[in-house]
């Protein structure tokens, strides 16, 4: 359902349409609607605007970064005849000066942003960003840019699942519910690609297939370890593993296992698909080898104490974030007790 | 007299090359491999460790390493990083970027043999790119001339390894690099630096004698599934150290694990009356077998 597609005064309703029908639909509840609805009129704190500079660069094709600062996440555009698609808008407090990034690269206007995940670091520039946008639907062109991205993005800001309170000018409009969505923008298939239960329950990749740039989102975090929080995300370190080893397939490199499709995490330098395959490795060598403890009977103070990501911590255990590495071995010491099969007497195993 | 002497100063100066004591590097240049040949060539056993100044991080992932992630395909075409590559087996090429109007040069290239990876070293004063720039195998360097000396700082290093059994340096390692000429010998010293892996920094050095009309082949590596695995496999030993092999070259040599770990105590000359304390009476001959099968 694309309520961009609609005069801009009908815009709001046909949200408002859209989030009850959704939550109609998922729940058969009322419930969920009014819960919605009790938090569409929710204001954001505005928090002080970022002072220091925006790192700007060119990735690669059309696709140009803007750093991760003011609290948010990396935020990525892509320019062209048709208009700007900006990938993830990071917090207010860099609002103005990302919009005013974007304009000394090229005046076309914004037209499209795309969430790859609901978490306030890719979603928190929504509104100031999109204010400025111009979305061309079936109508004619309308004062707002249409946000597009999964509808687990949709279902965790509008509050149709857990409690945030994201405004509802900052929802996404257009959303999918199947694998992918396709787009076509500035001479490129932009397709953005579901990846369940992975970072969140609203994961998106963003693959530019001409420019041959990958956004990954929450799903690649090569400065930290995955945050992993179920409860309140719907996220787990297998559908991590999962997205990353999709990634993997999508990219392709020149010569010498580099280069070639570039792969722009959430934070961190931009990666090519080694640099992916390193983080893969890590994040699996540490499930086996707390799999192999959960197995073994171990709970969960034994296993912290056997220290599993002890090689790792130096690189992903800084927490820059807050995230730190006790954290990370509940969470995935959690997902495993209830997944892995304690009866194979097998412990200790080589690679077949 | 004085008006010769004074043209002649003129013609020297106007002949002399860069002021300073830059030398000339470029040319093709053969890979003496007279130091560490074992290690250069063949490789390094599984399991020895001796003389790197590495902290338990480190050993835990060379525990952990398995040498069939060379047959996972996204593994297969992965050449050696910057700090290895003059290690292995490599004759190197050197040749020039230079200003079109002023001649001076602006950047080194080396391309090494083995897999052909080219670095590029600046020499035109530009900063180090930021942060979130790529990482790669060569990394981004920089040079100066300090006398006849080029000393080379590079960061942005994509993740890799200062031995080839499993020892690895993380992304977050520096490398210092000084290229020194000796008439037809090309000294090259390598430092680095790694907060995760190393306790003190690591130094090596090598030799290439310049070898004019030296041909270095090109090397194309294309990667192919050479075992059926799972999507996602990923080769290592679980739990760590339950490789075998890892004590292969203990029993080789008759190290004791201690030895055999490393440790940066190894690097000072006042390690050997430790090491001498620490070895059996009677040491294995080399070439006996030694396998654990």
């Amino acid at each position: 359902m694309s309520c961009n597609t609609k005069p801009a005064s009908a815009v709001g309703l046909c949200r408002l349409a859209a989030t009850v029908m959704l939550s109609v639909g998922l729940f058969g509840s009322p419930a969920h609607a009014q819960k919605a609805r009790a938090t569409k009129n929710a204001k954001s704190a505005q928090p002080a605007e970022f002072a220091g500079e925006l790192d700007v660069m060119h990735v690669k094709g059309n696709v140009y970064l803007i750093g991760a600062a003011g609290g948010g996440a990396h935020s990525v555009f892509q320019i062209g005849p048709d208009g700007v698609v900006v990938v993830d808008t990071q917090t207010p407090a860099t609002s103005a000066k990302l919009i005013a990034a974007i304009r000394k690269v090229t005046p076309e206007p914004i037209r499209i942003i795309l969430n790859t995940s609901s978490l306030p670091d890719h979603t928190g520039g929504n509104v100031p960003v999109t204010k400025v946008g111009k979305f061309i639907g079936d109508r004619g062109e309308i004062n707002v840019a249409s946000i597009k991205g999964h509808e687990g993005v949709l279902n965790r800001m509008s509050g149709v699942l857990g409690t945030t309170t994201s405004p509802e000018e900052a929802w996404p409009t257009d959303v999918y519910y199947t694998g992918t969505m396709d787009l076509h923008m500035n001479g490129e298939p932009v397709i953005l690609i579901h990846h369940p239960a992975a970072a969140t329950d609203g994961d998106s990749v963003v693959f530019f297939r001409g420019s041959d740039v990958v956004v990954a989102g929450e799903i690649f975090t090569p400065d930290s370890y995955p945050v992993i929080k179920p409860e309140e995300r719907g996220g787990s370190l297998q559908g991590t593993i999962d997205a990353l080893n999709r990634i993997i397939d999508l990219a392709v490199p020149v010569m010498n296992a580099q280069g070639g499709t570039l792969v722009v995490p959430a934070y961190g330098a931009i990666a090519d698909e080694y640099s992916v395959v390193i983080y893969r490795d890590m994040l699996t060598i540490v499930r086996d080898r707390i799999a192999d403890l959960v197995k073994r009977g171990m709970t969960l103070d034994q296993v912290k104490a056997a220290r599993p990501t002890l090689d790792y911590d130096g690189i992903y255990g800084t927490a820059p974030r807050g995230w730190t590495t006790n954290q990370f071995v509940e969470a995935v010491y959690r997902e495993l007790s209830a997944t892995v099969d304690k009866s194979s007497p097998d412990h200790a195993t080589a690679s077949p | 007299m004085q008006r010769r002497i004074a043209g002649g100063l003129l013609a020297l100066a106007l002949i002399a090359g860069p002021a300073s004591a830059e030398l000339d590097l470029t040319g093709a240049w053969g890979q003496k491999m007279h130091e560490d040949r074992l290690d250069r060539g063949g490789g390094p056993d599984i399991g020895d460790f001796t003389a790197l100044p590495i902290n338990d991080a480190a050993l835990l992932r060379a525990q952990t390493w398995d040498a069939n992630k060379w047959s996972v395909p996204e593994h297969q075409c992965a050449p050696h990083p910057a700090d290895y590559g003059p290690h292995g087996p490599a004759h190197i090429r050197i040749w020039t970027t230079t200003d079109p109007n002023s001649f001076k040069v602006v950047a080194y290239h080396i391309m090494l043999g083995w897999m052909n990876p080219v670095r590029t070293i600046w020499l035109d004063g530009r900063p180090h790119p930021s942060p979130n720039a790529p990482h790669t195998w060569e990394g981004f360097s920089t040079g100066v001339w300090d006398g006849d000396t080029l000393v080379v700082k590079t960061t942005h290093l994509k993740e890799g390894w200062i031995r080839r059994n499993g020892i690895p340096r993380s992304a977050n390692g520096k490398l210092t690099e000084f290229l020194i000429r000796h008439d037809n010998v090309l000294t090259w010293v390598s430092a680095v630096e790694d907060p995760v892996y190393l306790t003190e920094p690591y130094v090596r050095s090598w030799n290439w004698v310049l070898a004019p009309g030296l041909w270095i082949n090109p090397y194309t590596c294309a990667a192919r599934v050479e075992v059926e695995r799972p999507q996602g496999f990923v080769a290592h030993w679980l739990p760590p150290g339950m490789n075998p092999m890892l004590k292969e070259f203990s029993d080789k040599t008759g190290f004791p694990t201690q030895v055999t770990n490393g440790g940066a105590n190894q690097l000072y000359p006042e390690y050997q009356l430790e090491l001498k304390k620490l070895l059996p009476a009677q040491l294995p001959q080399w070439g006996e077998p030694a396998s654990p099968f």
